[in-house]
């Protein structure tokens, strides 16, 4: 099973890569984000009301969580809802391989893409703009893969409720804008009104955007963060687990 | 040995009863033929078979196991229809990774040198033609080296030369031991391929049988067209105690009837010295067999 599982995820990797847009969003734009906001003068200027960080610092905690936003709400959802909708999953049903096995190809896949994404765009952060690396390294990970759970399970959720490609797109992408808003893609969360902040902290991307940027600047993330990240993955892959049709 | 066994399969959807009471046996070797209109059931019966879809009643062996049994995932391959691939992953792609899913799978290289598909291992499935990805998903099915291989509508989309070669490769197939159940409407492609068929209407079954035998059921009728060389009056012919039938059609007339048909007619015309122009015969086939048994016009 091991060995099905390398091979449909090396099978969904090659085909992730001949979709020049796909790349493009969720490998080249969070870097390139980050060099756009940080070649703005104003922004590479230390504030005050954001405890002497840059708006560029946050943007390295943003554009980690805007591409797990992307992967997770919009890429695996369209993804495996056109498995379903072509019949790939219910052939796959007829063989020696399980066709949960494949979702979990497209699971790995999008992580891979993830952890390159990031790593690029940190990467990309320090070089140019010196923005530190994530201090507290252990609360970074914990916080970026609770966040890649928190919501993955809710684009699963998507995928077992959407009967088609196209529509689970449409709702993944409803989902992206007011989900990306409460992590402060638009206006950093340290920038936003007191209530829409405290409301934020128990959105999944706002909880993580919170957890992320807690790790990058050298403290472990608020238990309520891990917490609320938590819950969104257990309810939402149980809910994804029981609605999810193979056909 | 048999192969498949159903006994009273019964499913359900909501209020619709897709298949009522379908029961069939399919020995080891044979080429077995589901047929029947739409809506009678095959599609349903199959995925029973298969192991896709829980029986509401009845039973189900293959290779004497439960269909859902995963053991029998690498000893039986299904086509299915309307199943298709990622636009973007190419006929080899398809056939290697299909190649890891099982334990002792055929050299898709050959299998595909069969379906004529050699030219287009480069080729994405999104740019193949119809015939082309039909012909990919049989490869896909008799990948594994099955035992027994479940093909539902073969060859639909295939143009007639590709049809010929895929009843070519599953004649090869079967020689080599695989039992084969068919869905198909196409009744050339029962009477050429299949050992025994099941005639499904309104999810039961109407007769199983071989193609010979469907149609000696029926009575073998035979038609006979020709234009005469000058007027016939109609009981010049029905008088004859071998013909059923004198129909027109225009100036052409059709005479329906059984036995030396034929030999009466062309006796009596040549008695009253009248031309037959273009005759034809044609003898009653499964599209006759089907019809009468169904009670339906067409297979469709």
């Amino acid at each position: 099973m091991m060995s099905v599982l390398v091979r449909l995820t090396r099978s969904e990797l090659r085909l992730f890569l001949r979709e020049p847009a796909l790349v493009f969003f969720t490998l080249a734009f969070p870097s390139i984000l980050i060099v756009i906001l940080g070649s703005v003068a104003a922004f590479r200027e230390p504030r005050a009301d954001l405890g002497g960080l840059r708006v560029v610092d946050l943007y390295a905690s943003i554009a980690t969580i805007l591409t797990v936003a992307m992967l997770a709400f919009q890429v695996a959802p369209m993804v495996l809802a056109t498995y379903r909708e072509r019949g790939i999953l219910r052939r796959l049903a007829t063989t020696p391989a399980r066709p949960v096995v494949l979702m979990g190809a497209q699971l790995v896949t999008n992580l891979l893409t993830a952890v390159v994404s990031v790593a690029l765009l940190l990467g990309v952060a320090r070089l140019v703009f010196d923005v530190p690396l994530p201090r507290e390294i252990p609360g970074f990970l914990v916080a970026f893969l609770l966040t890649v759970g928190a919501a993955a399970a809710i684009g699963l959720v998507i995928a077992a409720l959407a009967p088609s490609g196209k529509t689970a797109n449409t709702a993944g992408t409803l989902l992206f804008f007011p989900a990306m808003f409460f992590a402060g893609l638009w206006t950093p969360r340290e920038l936003l009104p007191e209530l829409l902040r405290r409301v934020g902290d128990f959105t999944p991307l706002g909880a993580g955007e919170r957890a992320v940027q807690a790790a990058m600047t050298g403290s472990w993330p608020e238990w309520t963060s891990l917490t609320v990240l938590l819950a969104y993955m257990v309810v939402f892959g149980l809910a994804a687990a029981r609605m999810f049709r193979w056909e | 040995m048999t192969v498949i066994e159903v006994h009273q399969l019964q499913k359900r959807y909501g209020d619709t009863v897709a298949v009522d009471g379908v029961s069939f046996a399919v020995e080891a070797g044979e080429i077995f033929g589901i047929l029947g209109p739409n809506g009678a059931g095959k599609t349903t019966t199959v995925e029973c078979l298969a192991g896709l879809r829980t029986p509401d009643g009845g039973s189900v062996r293959v290779l004497g196991r439960d269909p859902r049994d995963r053991a029998l995932r690498s000893l039986v391959g299904v086509q299915l229809q309307e199943s298709r691939l990622p636009e973007k992953m190419t006929v080899r792609e398809a056939l290697e990774l299909w190649s890891a899913f099982y334990p002792d799978p055929a050299d898709w290289r050959e299998l595909v040198a069969d379906l004529g598909l050699s030219g287009k291992v480069g080729e994405r499935f999104g740019r193949l033609s119809g015939g082309q990805q039909q012909r990919l998903s049989i490869a896909l099915a008799l990948l594994g080296n099955p035992r027994v291989a479940i093909l539902d509508e073969l060859t639909t989309g295939l143009d007639p030369r590709a049809r010929r070669d895929t009843w070519e490769l599953i004649e090869a197939v079967r020689d080599r031991g695989v039992t084969l159940v068919l869905v198909t409407h196409f009744m050339a492609e029962a009477e050429r391929l299949c050992d025994r068929l099941a005639f499904l209407d309104a999810g039961a079954v109407v007769a199983v049988d071989t193609p010979v035998g469907l149609v000696a059921r029926v009575g073998a009728a035979r038609r006979i067209r020709f234009r005469p060389s000058v007027p016939v009056d109609d009981r010049l012919l029905t008088e004859l105690a071998e013909v059923d039938e004198v129909r027109r059609h225009g100036a052409q007339l059709e005479v329906v009837g059984r036995g030396d048909v034929l030999q009466a007619v062309t006796a009596t015309l040549a008695a009253h010295r009248i031309i037959a122009h273009d005759l034809r015969v044609e003898q009653g086939g499964l599209d006759d067999a089907f019809v009468s048994l169904t009670g339906r016009r067409e297979v469709r």
